[in-house]
Formats: C-alpha cells, structure tokens, sequence
C-alpha cells in the first residue's frame, strides 16, 4: 500500500514536473538554431575552434543584446564527427525542433540535405562551402553559400598567381598543381581551374589525395617531378599538416604554396614548424581579434565565464570564420523580424532574410567589424561575390598577415558555370526555376 | 590498342626514360612502408601471442604520442594547462611514457584478457574494440582533441644522392625500424619469454598445463606492444602532429599483415616495403589514368590477390587442423 502510494506520488510529480517545464518553455519565447559540429575524431582541431565561434557569437547576442530584438536565441550542438551520415541524423533530430536555420559545416553534408531543406522548409547556410552551384538561388532557393564559394574563391586565386606574375596574360605557360581533398569538397575547384586552364593557357596538374591525408608521399614526389610554379592545395585536417611539412621537405617555395580557406588556419601551421614561414591562404575574412565586436566576446561573454573554449584563441582564422557565419544568421533573424512584424520567427522567414542580406560599410562599422567588402545577395545570388584576400603565415610571431588587396573574383566566367550547373541540377530534379521578377 | 598503349606501354616507357626518378619513387615506397611496418608490428605481437586480432593497436599509438607530447610539453592533464617549468626533456618523457604502457598493459591483462581467458577470438576481437573506444576517449579527456606538435629532434631536411632525392626523417624512421626488428626478433628467438609467447599463441589451455604463467606472459606482450605503439606514433607523429587521425594509421597495416602473414615479424617488414614500393609506383605511374588516389585501394587490391593464393601470408603460419 505505502509503496503504491509513493509509486503514485512520483509519477504525479515527473507529471506536473514536466508540465511545468512545458509551461517555462513556453513562456519564454526563443529561436531555435541547430548546429552540426564535430568536436571528436579526426578533424576535431578544425571543428573545435569552428564550433566555439559559432556558439560564443550566439551567447553574446543573448548577453549583451538580450537575444535577437529581445528573443533569446537557443543554439544547440549535434556532435557529426564531420560524418555525412551521422550529420544527416542530426538533420532529422533536429527538425521536429523548428530550426530557423541549418548550418551543415560540411560540403558532404550540405549536398544530404540540399534535397530535403525545401521539403521541410528550413534554409540551409554552407558559408564558403556545400554546392557552389546553389549560387543560383533561382534553382536553389533555400541554399546560401554567401560570401564567396569555391568557385570564385579558384578565379580569384588563378587572378592573385596572375598578378604575381606581373599580369594575367603571363600566366600562359606556367605550371600549377592543385592538391586536393579526394572528396566533394576537394574536388569543388577543379571545373573551374580546368576551364581557367583552357582560357589561360596555363598547365594544370589535379593531384587527389585520399581521407585522412596521413601519407602523400606519391604525390609529393609527383610534385617534384613537374615542378610546378604554384601549387594550390584544398585540403582538411591532417591533410593540410603533411603537404605543409612534405613541402618544406622538398623545399617548396612557401610563398608560391596557396591553401584554400579550409587550408590556411593556426592549426595547420603547427607541425611545420619554421618551415611553414611564408605559406599563403585564401581568406573571405581578415585574421585576428581585436575588433570591437572580438572585445566584446572577451567582455560579455568570457567576462562571465560562459565562453565555449579558451579566451587567447579567440581571433583564430576558424574562430573568426565560424563568428562570420553566425553574424550573418542573427541579421538575418533581425531582418526577418522586421520584414514580418514577429518576434518569433521561421525558417522561412529566415529563409527571406538570408536572401535580402545586404552588408554595406556602415552595417559592418555598426556590428564592430572593419576591413570587410560590400556584400549584396539578392534571389538570383545566394553567393554575393565576395572578393578574396590573401593571407600569409609569419612562423616566428605565429601569425596570419594581410598578404594582398581583395582579389576580384572571375564573375564573367564564373556565373555562367554557375548557371549552368543549376541548370542541370534543375533539370535532372524536375525543379522550375524562380522567376525572380515576381519575388518580394 | 590505345588502352594497351595507355595501361601497360606508356607507364613503362616511362620508367625507362627516367631511371633514376623510378629509383626515387621506389625508395620513397621503401621509406612508406618502413613506417607502415611500424604499425604492423604491434599487430603481430599480439595476435602471435594471443590469436587476437588487436584492433586497438592504432589507438595505442595515438595515447602513446598523446602522453609523450603531454609531458614533454608540461601539460596538466584533464585541465590541459601548460605548467612552465614542468616541461620534461625527450629521453625522459619516453621513459614515463613506456611505464605508462606497461601500466595499461597490466589494467588491460586485469580488466580485459583474464575474464576472457578460452574465450573465442572473436570475442577478444571485439573486447579489443571496445578498448579502442575508451583508449580514444581518455585521451580526449587527458590530453585534448587539438593538433599537437611533436618534435624530438628528427631533421626535416633533404639531401642528394646519386641525383636521389633523400628525407633525413625517413632514413631515421628505417634505421629505428631496422632496430625495433632486431631487437623483436631476438627477443622471440632467443628468450625465454619469447618461446613462451609462441607456446600461448599455439594454445592457452596447453601452455597454462606446462606451467606458462599465462597473465604475466600477456602483461609483457601487451607491454612489448605499447611501446612498439609509441615508437609508430611518435615517427607518424612528428610528421603529421600528434592528432586523433593517427589512430587511423591501422589502416595502413591491413593489407600488409595480410601480405605479410599475422604471426611474422619479418613478415611485417617484408609486407610493408612491398606494400609501401607497389601503391607508390601504382599512384605514379598508373594513377592518372584514373584521375589519382588510388595507392589506397591498391594496398588492399594487392593483399586480396594474396589472399587467393596465400592466405596465411608471405611468411605466416600454416594452419592445418585435423577433423
């Protein structure tokens, strides 16, 4: 009798306790943004710094701004160990959640859920990576990959190596080798660096190196058999630190060694050592943390104790990077909000904000950020054209430095590759493109 | 004819027109599979010991590197401080590091291989992936996720030979390797703990009846293959970083325990520098023909062939069993 009584009195708290959380839940009104991170496995010294940009730029903007227009946002993490399968898991945990956004943080990923973001109508942002085709946002309507993507981020390269050279036209000739990710993110840049290649008149050697990245010796000893001017590399994780260290092995001319922007962070320099002095990376954002919006990470944010990792890193190239992104989530948001007259919003309504993003000087002097272009996407760019800027590692302070202006991207031969592609995708998928005439 | 042309003429007339780059593909393949024989090693240890195939092997030399790298660098584990001061030199950061080893040894003797002692292998097979999860999980939490550089002093450079490129790294990895070899193959030639290895391999039941002490023979061989472990981890290491990818590096020993046959030391050498020359010289010569990358599947392509015609391996062990 006493323990049916205490079995009842149990069961009738988890009840009203539940209901009581239900009940605070609801009452606080909040906006739900998933993020697929991977702090474990392989590539966790790239995720980590990733996920800790994205989560403390979120944290902040609940404490210093009370959330977004006073909505708190609830940013939680779904750990993908940067696997396609387990990140559309997450994808499908996540759903009954209302995401307002998902941001995939991986090309394999991205490509998962391009087919399935329409049907749930949830946007999916893959800032700087995913389908460089989703640009056309007649074709891929609920796909952003602003500011730049691979794409351009190769003609904007292929355009600093020209200038190197004292002009585009002497390029005819030269040699350059792209290392590359054996994956659908390493291979992004190869149509257009094979198209430049035609066009420009200089060799190309595609050189794919399989996951992890561990062992390339094949490669390197290609490499110093053809004897390239410039190698371009687009690598990962543990691929990046070797071809670094193999480089200056074979004594590689660092300066004429250009990584992709996942191919250029503090973490791949490590290993390398002095050795490293002089490499160069494509970055769609300047490095270091002394911005005021950085400041006010330490102050808001590591000043309580809730930062996610270590205060002296904040300013990595992933960090900042990861920052960007959710910088551009929250206006979104906020623009979203205004456009519709909610607190609240949707993955729709976000959907809008992503395509009416406009980041002018000003905007980006308002937000504590300095240095950064004009960004513009409207319903035919989901990418905005962003320029690129090159970087460059100084070994002995252990730092990036600004090692260039903004490079034009090639958008002349770009945007019809672009066009096309979507073209085929929208054929192959039954999909009618946009009439962007007739969109708000 | 143009295939013909394509798959066999043209990829040896280029070896003909440059020799001496063929002779550098060829060592670089040699120097590949010196530290693939590493990883393969550790493999062979156990499974001559024990027939269990010990899938936590490129673990072990993640935790190695991970703990070497952590007192080396004066790292307060779990909190993942830097305490200035308490930075240990290499020799005696290698030191603590074999204890450590042979301190797992014992735990995984205790906790793991005693419960389990007539088990089938299968199921130490699968006790060993469990201890691959929480090896890589504890270093996690000890040491870290993030990229750790390791440097004990290997030079990086290159220097000519006979118009050969050479890395001074690699000779030193093949000159380490030689001697783990010698060392190894001593050690379960001419000892008697080594014979008594052999004699647990063959049978546990039969060697416990001859007086093996079966536990302690585990704890040595474990032992023996903690710091083959950290020997792989810090030459894979100082190359890449001490990162979670380096558990991966087993990988790279399947093929060439199959070649090599699991229960053979040499085998393992032997294995890894035909492993190591045939996925170069495959990536080099045959692999743009297919758009590049294909020295991985050619490894397993090349042990699958072998397993056809020799499934215990170049120099494994015969198994016949009457019925």
């Amino acid at each position: 009798m006493i323990r049916n009584l205490t079995l009842s009195v149990l069961a009738a708290s988890v009840l009203i306790g539940g209901f009581a959380v239900d009940k605070a839940t609801a009452a606080e009104e909040t906006i739900f943004i998933p993020g697929l991170v991977y702090r474990t496995g392989p590539y966790a010294p790239g995720g980590i710094p990733s996920a800790n940009g994205l989560s403390d730029y979120f944290n902040l903007i609940n404490q210093r701004d009370g959330g977004a227009n006073g909505v708190k946002l609830v940013f939680e993490e779904c750990e993908t160990g940067y696997n396609t399968k387990v990140g559309v898991e997450c994808y499908e945990k996540f759903k009954s959640k209302k995401p307002i956004v998902v941001i995939p943080y991986s090309t394999g990923i991205t490509y998962q859920l391009i087919p399935k973001t329409p049907i749930d109508k949830i946007p999916v942002f893959s800032m700087g990576y995913g389908r460089t085709s989703a640009a056309d946002g007649r074709v891929f309507k609920w796909v952003f990959n602003f500011p730049t993507t691979y794409w351009s981020q190769a003609s904007a390269i292929i355009n600093y190596i020209g200038s190197q050279e004292g002009g585009i036209p002497n390029l005819k000739g030269k040699k350059i080798a792209h290392i590359y990710h054996n994956s659908a993110y390493g291979k992004e840049a190869n149509p257009t660096l094979e198209v430049l290649s035609k066009k420009l008149g200089y060799k190309l050697k595609l050189l794919a190196v399989d996951h992890p990245g561990q062992e390339q010796k094949a490669t390197w000893l290609q490499i110093r058999r053809w004897k390239p001017d410039y190698i371009f590399l687009s690598g990962w994780g543990v691929m990046n630190q070797v071809a670094l260290k193999e480089a200056s092995g074979i004594g590689f001319p660092m300066d004429h060694f250009i990584g992709n922007w996942w191919s250029g962070t503090e973490v791949d320099m490590g290993p390398v050592g002095a050795g490293g002095h002089g490499y160069k990376a494509a970055t769609f954002h300047p490095p270091g943390g002394k911005s005021k919006l950085h400041d006010d990470i330490r102050k808001y944010v590591y000043g309580k104790g809730l930062g996610a990792g270590k205060v002296e890193r904040i300013g990595e190239v992933l960090y900042n990077r990861a920052m960007l992104n959710a910088v551009f989530v929250v206006e979104a948001i906020r623009a979203a909000q205004k456009k519709f007259g909610v607190k609240v919003t949707t993955g729709e309504q976000v959907r809008w904000g992503l395509e009416n993003t406009h980041f002018t000087e000003a905007k980006w002097a308002k937000l504590g950020l300095k240095g950064y272009p004009e960004i513009k996407v409207s319903c035919e760019d989901h990418e905005g054209g962003h320029p690129v800027l090159i970087q460059q590692w100084d070994a002995k302070a252990k730092t990036w430095n600004i090692a260039s202006g903004w490079n034009p991207v090639m958008k002349d031969i770009i945007r019809p590759m672009i066009e096309a592609d979507a073209a085929k995708f929208a054929k192959e998928n039954n999909i009618t493109p946009r009439d962007c005439s007739k969109e708000d | 004819m143009d295939l013909w042309q394509a798959i066999v003429l043209d990829p040896i007339l280029d070896m003909i027109d440059a020799p001496e780059f063929l002779a550098e593909v060829f060592i670089g393949g040699l120097m590949s599979g010196v530290m693939y024989s590493l990883v393969a090693l550790g493999f062979v240890l156990i499974f001559k010991a024990s027939g269990v195939f010990n899938f936590a092997q490129g673990v072990l030399a993640l935790f190695a590197a991970l703990t070497l790298v952590g007192l080396m660098t004066g790292t307060v584990p779990i909190l993942l401080t830097q305490v200035p001061g308490m930075e240990m030199p290499p020799w005696l950061a290698i030191i603590i590091t074999i204890v450590v080893m042979i301190g797992m040894a014992f735990l995984v003797e205790r906790i793991i291989l005693r419960p389990l002692v007539n088990q089938d292998p299968i199921i130490m097979f699968m006790s060993t992936i469990g201890l691959a999860f929480v090896l890589e999980g504890a270093g996690d939490i000890l040491w870290g996720s993030e990229v750790k550089t390791l440097d004990i002093g290997i030079p990086n450079s290159t220097f000519m030979w006979a118009d050969i490129q050479f890395q001074e790294f690699d000779i030193w990895a093949a000159v380490i390797s030689a001697v783990m070899v010698v060392f190894l193959a001593l050690f379960f030639q001419r000892t008697r703990v080594g014979r008594a290895l052999r004699a647990v391999a063959d049978d546990h039941q039969a060697a416990l009846s001859v007086g093996i002490p079966l536990k302690a023979i585990w704890v040595v061989v474990w032992s023996v293959a903690g710091i083959v472990a950290l020997v792989a981890g810090v030459m894979w290491g100082s190359k890449s970083g001490v990162q979670f990818s380096l558990s991966l590096i087993a990988l790279k020993a399947l093929p060439v325990l199959i070649l090599g046959g699991f229960t053979s030391v040499p085998g393992a050498i032997v294995g890894g520098l035909i492993i190591g020359v045939g996925e170069k010289v495959a990536e080099v010569y045959w692999g743009p023909l297919v758009n590049g990358a294909i020295e991985n599947w050619f490894a397993y392509m090349v042990a699958l062939v072998f397993l056809l015609f020799m499934p215990q391996g170049l120099f494994g062990e015969k198994i016949i069993e009457r019925v």
